[in-house]
């Protein structure tokens, strides 16, 4: 290592070193980096610790504690990893994991979280955030009741409403005093100013906004009159609440009906008939949207149909893409075959074009009375490609298969040529039939190599959601269903549907059929690697 | 201290770190554009083709009363998720520009918070003014009113058509095979038939006096079963009038080549028609009964976040500023479509389609907001793209309010 003979050297040289130690000198100064290095190195840290102090003062003063605290532990593990003379290991997998954390881990378990609340349209905030929307929109406006004109005053930092009434006459009022009478300065028709009270510009009133939002001037000592706020600093309205909060005991009452809702624990104030007030707020509900995933009969029954397409579509996709790209590439390996390097770009192509792209084009083509294939390709005939529950299943299959076999052909064609001819030759002098020779020694010695990735390829298929999107949108869709899902439909297409079409979004319920569709996936994935493991004895 | 040759490794691995620092920074402190700032700055999310229009009353809010607008703009289609997930981080936007069907939604997510027109609540026009307000309390300040008509090709049918029947019929005489295109697609589109279902006096949802009333589903009443028996007899077994393969792109070609004289879409093609040189003519829709065809009116406005902590400067700004008829028409320019100011609404008028636009617009109902109404458009359009094809009407219209009924009272 470059300090031991540096150590050497400035330990055992008390002298005016020789050629030789100056020589082993300067390759340690040149392996080192020298001070430049150095230099650079103090700078990068000091960036970093810079951004986490910038970091820890935002989140501080957010007052997110947990993440502050992180950020700050990180910074200081990563200081101690770079000026460290060791940690060798940790200094190359410092960044990977820190990146595998960010973006692998974190989402997992934030998809798990979520997984177990309730979030969702209506469950979108905290409760004090339900609380105070619920009070804002229960908020009636007096009927017929006028505007007023009004300035905004300050006593000592008590804010004040300044009041024109209908007849010209200055009122005053207060949070806790009503509206009375007051000798004020008149702009025009407006008050402008009263002794005793500061009269706020319109910048300080953008200041303290939220005061202004909170003051409320009791019209008169009946709170049954209601209260006079000012939505922008200048006018006033009179309004009345149909809502009254009972922080203590944690109760929504209705003044008109004289209903009672109260927290009872399901993230929103409940009545005793069971309505809802909504905003409500964000709780975590255990295993509730993992139960409603497989026992809401709404949900339960195209289930199962769409599980058991999604496997098939899984699996037909990689078997059709395997063999199609295997094919061409044996054909395309074979020396006799000329212009090989042109058709090997042709076959590529469907692979350079974004799918979503190329999704969108086929469905096109696919239209049933105007498309390229049934107008050109089939002389004007009407074959509902997409429209028709199975024809759709036919087309989607088509499609990833013109989209999916480029890269079996790619894999194929690399593996097939890492396989010595002299097996090929070998075979071929003991008198093996060339159909032999491929089920026998070649298939085997590729499906070493390729299966993992066959393996990789399902998984990818089983949630390959942008070619069902973009060709059918799961359509045609089964209009016996009670949830719109449609004949082609997957699994991973069907909870965007139900969690994120219309206008109430759920995800909870997308997180916890995510974590389904994972575990199963996941299964299936380690079952078939065990099972490849079987293949590699071969070698 | 002694470097040795691994700071190389170790100076590229801190840049890494460096980056994805600032990376984490930028997304979990600041979210995303626009973080409500404590005073002085209002942060307004804008749909991006209309930043430009917006600029010069941000400025002059600004000058006038010192408080910094920033504009940001968005893409329209993100808007309303993002506004949504971001007001309870409490970063978010003070004001988003948006539509007012959003605002069932935005509402029982207590993401906005109400705005008072006050008395300039009677300078608008009535249909947006009864978009704008949600369960009695109005929400949005309205910049926009939109909806659809028929373009007319002028050059091959000189006069507008009277009714349904004699729209096919002028269309007919002039040589044309398909005179009429409306975009459906394979799973219908009900905004765009919506006016033939009202002819027939089948609305979604009875309403009252705060607005639709979700608990009175009246789709499926008998007005509703005529409605999809004439849907029926217009689709493939009948004169094929409708055709769920014509979509958007197919209905604007046709009209565009001539092929079909008559076009039901809204102002946001006319741009398309006239660069093509089709001499555009803005109709009502032609009824198929004796009642007035009523298309949905869709209104867009302006949202107050209800975690806003300038909502005194957002009242004004929103109320004061761009519910002027100056603000109404320089945003008019951006997108030609009807300002919701009644005064924009007339000066804008005097152009001949924007006019043909407020003419249809003034028979035009708002569409629900309701959350309700998601449940609705989850099996309408798919029932109506069923009868077009040769299901039988009645039944398949008895099936969409019974499922649309379950979806509701889930």
């Amino acid at each position: 290592m470059s300090t031991t003979i540096d150590d050497e050297v400035s330990v055992e040289t008390p002298q005016k070193p020789t050629k030789k130690q100056r020589r082993a000198a300067n390759i340690a100064d040149a392996a080192s980096g020298g001070l430049k290095m150095l230099l650079a190195k103090l700078l990068m840290l000091g960036l970093v610790d810079a951004i986490a102090i910038y970091g820890v003062i935002i989140l501080a003063s957010a007052e997110q504690w947990l993440v502050a605290a992180i950020v700050a532990v990180v910074a200081v593990i990563v200081n101690w990893i770079y000026f460290s003379r060791r940690k060798l290991p940790a200094k190359y997998l410092t960044p990977g994991v820190i990146f595998l954390v960010v973006f692998q881990v974190f989402v997992l378990v934030y998809t798990g979280y979520i997984a177990f609340t309730n979030y969702g349209t209506g469950h979108n905030g905290s409760k004090e955030q339900a609380v105070s929307s619920l009070m804002a929109s229960s908020l009636q406006r007096v009927e017929d009741s006028p505007t007023y004109p009004v300035t905004v005053v300050d006593q000592g930092g008590t804010l004040g409403l300044l009041v024109t009434d209908p007849d010209g006459e200055a009122l005053l009022g207060t949070n806790d005093e009503p509206l009375a009478p007051v000798d004020a300065e008149m702009d025009g028709d407006k008050a402008v100013a009263v002794d005793g009270w500061t009269t706020l510009q319109f910048g300080e009133v953008v200041t303290r906004t939220d005061e202004i939002t909170a003051l409320a001037v009791p019209f008169s000592d009946d709170p049954n009159d209601g209260a006079l706020r000012t939505p922008d600093g200048s006018s006033a309205y009179l309004y009345l609440s149909n809502l009254e909060y009972d922080e203590a005991a944690g109760t929504m009452t209705n003044l008109d009906t004289g209903t009672v809702y109260s927290d009872i624990g399901t993230g929103a104030f409940t009545s005793d008939s069971g309505e809802e007030l909504l905003p409500g707020w964000q709780i975590v509900v255990g295993f509730d949207n993992f139960v409603r995933a497989v026992t809401d009969e709404r949900l339960a029954g195209p289930l199962v149909y769409v599980t058991l397409w999604t496997f098939a579509f899984a699996l037909i996709s990689v078997a059709s893409t395997f063999f199609l790209g295997l094919f061409l590439a044996i054909v395309f390996n074979d020396m006799r075959m000329k212009g090989r390097k042109y058709y090997r770009v042709l076959m590529i192509l469907p692979y350079a074009v974004p799918s979503f792209l190329s999704a969108l084009i086929w469905a096109g083509m696919m239209n049933e009375s105007f498309g390229f294939i049934n107008q050109v390709l089939f002389g004007g005939a009407s074959i509902p490609w997409l429209t028709d529950p199975v024809l759709a299943k036919f087309s989607v299959l088509l499609v990833n298969l013109w989209l999916g076999f480029p890269y079996m052909f790619l894999v194929c064609t690399g593996a097939l040529q890492s396989i010595p001819e002299e097996l090929q030759e070998a075979a071929t002098v003991d008198g093996a039939k060339p159909w032999a020779v491929f089920r026998l020694i070649k298939l085997p010695l590729l499906l070493v190599s390729v299966a993992p990735l066959l393996i990789a390829s399902f998984a990818f298929n089983f949630n390959n959601f942008n070619v069902i999107y973009m060709l059918t949108d799961g359509g045609p869709r089964d209009s016996n269903a009670p949830i719109p899902v449609g004949f082609t439909d997957i699994l991973i297409s069907m909870v965007y549907k139900v969690a994120f079409t219309g206008q109430t979004r759920d995800y909870g319920l997308a997180s916890a059929y995510s974590i389904i569709i994972f575990v199963i996936v996941a299964v299936i994935s380690v079952i078939a690697f065990r099972r490849t493991k079987s293949l590699e004895e071969l070698n | 201290m002694r470097v040795n040759k691994k700071s190389l490794l170790a100076a590229g691995a801190v840049a890494v770190i460096a980056t994805l620092g600032l990376a984490s920074c930028a997304g979990g402190d600041s979210g995303s554009e626009g973080e409500a700032s404590s005073s002085g700055t209002l942060t307004v999310w804008v749909d991006a083709e209309r930043v430009d229009a917006l600029q010069a009353a941000a400025d002059a809010y600004s000058e006038e009363k010192g408080v910094k607008v920033e504009l940001v703009g968005k893409d329209n289609a993100d808007i309303k998720d993002d506004f949504i997930q971001q007001v309870p981080t409490g970063k978010g936007p003070d004001i988003t520009m948006g539509a007012h069907d959003w605002l069932g939604e935005l509402s029982t997510n207590g993401v906005v918070a109400p705005i008072e027109l006050g008395d300039s609540a009677a300078d608008y026009l009535p249909v947006a003014i009864d978009a704008s307000t949600y369960e009695g309390t109005t929400y949005m300040l309205p910049y926009a009113v939109e909806n659809i008509a028929v373009l007319r090709n002028a050059d091959l049918v000189p006069e507008a058509a009277t009714s349904f029947d004699d729209m096919i019929a002028k269309g007919q005489a002039a040589g044309l095979t398909q005179p009429f295109v409306v975009e459906q697609g394979a799973e219908g589109n009900p905004y765009h038939l919506y006016p033939f279902q009202t002819a027939f006096g089948a609305p979604v949802f009875g309403s009252n006096d705060e607005g639709y009333d979700p608990t009175d589903l009246q789709i499926g009443n008998a007005g509703g079963e005529q409605f999809a028996t004439w849907l029926g007899s217009q689709g493939k077994n009948g004169t094929g009038v409708f055709n769920t393969d014509i979509d958007g792109d197919i209905a604007k070609q046709a009209f565009i080549d001539g092929t079909a004289a008559f076009w039901l879409t809204g102002p946001w093609n006319v741009g398309a028609a006239t660069d093509a040189g089709i001499n555009v003519a803005i109709d009502s829709v032609p009824s198929p009964t004796a009642e007035v065809a009523s298309p949905f009116a869709g209104v867009k406005g302006f949202f107050v976040s209800s975690e806003s902590k300038n909502k005194v400067a957002a009242n004004d700004f929103l109320v004061n500023y761009i519910g002027t008829e100056d603000v109404q028409l320089e945003l008019f320019k951006a997108g030609n479509v009807l300002p919701a100011l009644s005064a924009a609404a007339e000066t804008a008028s005097s152009d001949p389609i924007v006019a043909g636009f407020a003419a249809v617009g003034a028979e035009a109902v708002p569409m629900p907001a309701i959350p309700a109404m998601g449940a609705v458009w989850q099996y309408w359009g798919i029932a109506e793209a069923d009868i077009i094809n040769g299901a039988d009407p009645v039944t398949t219209w008895q099936k969409l309010a019974a499922d649309v009924q379950a979806a509701i009272s889930k």
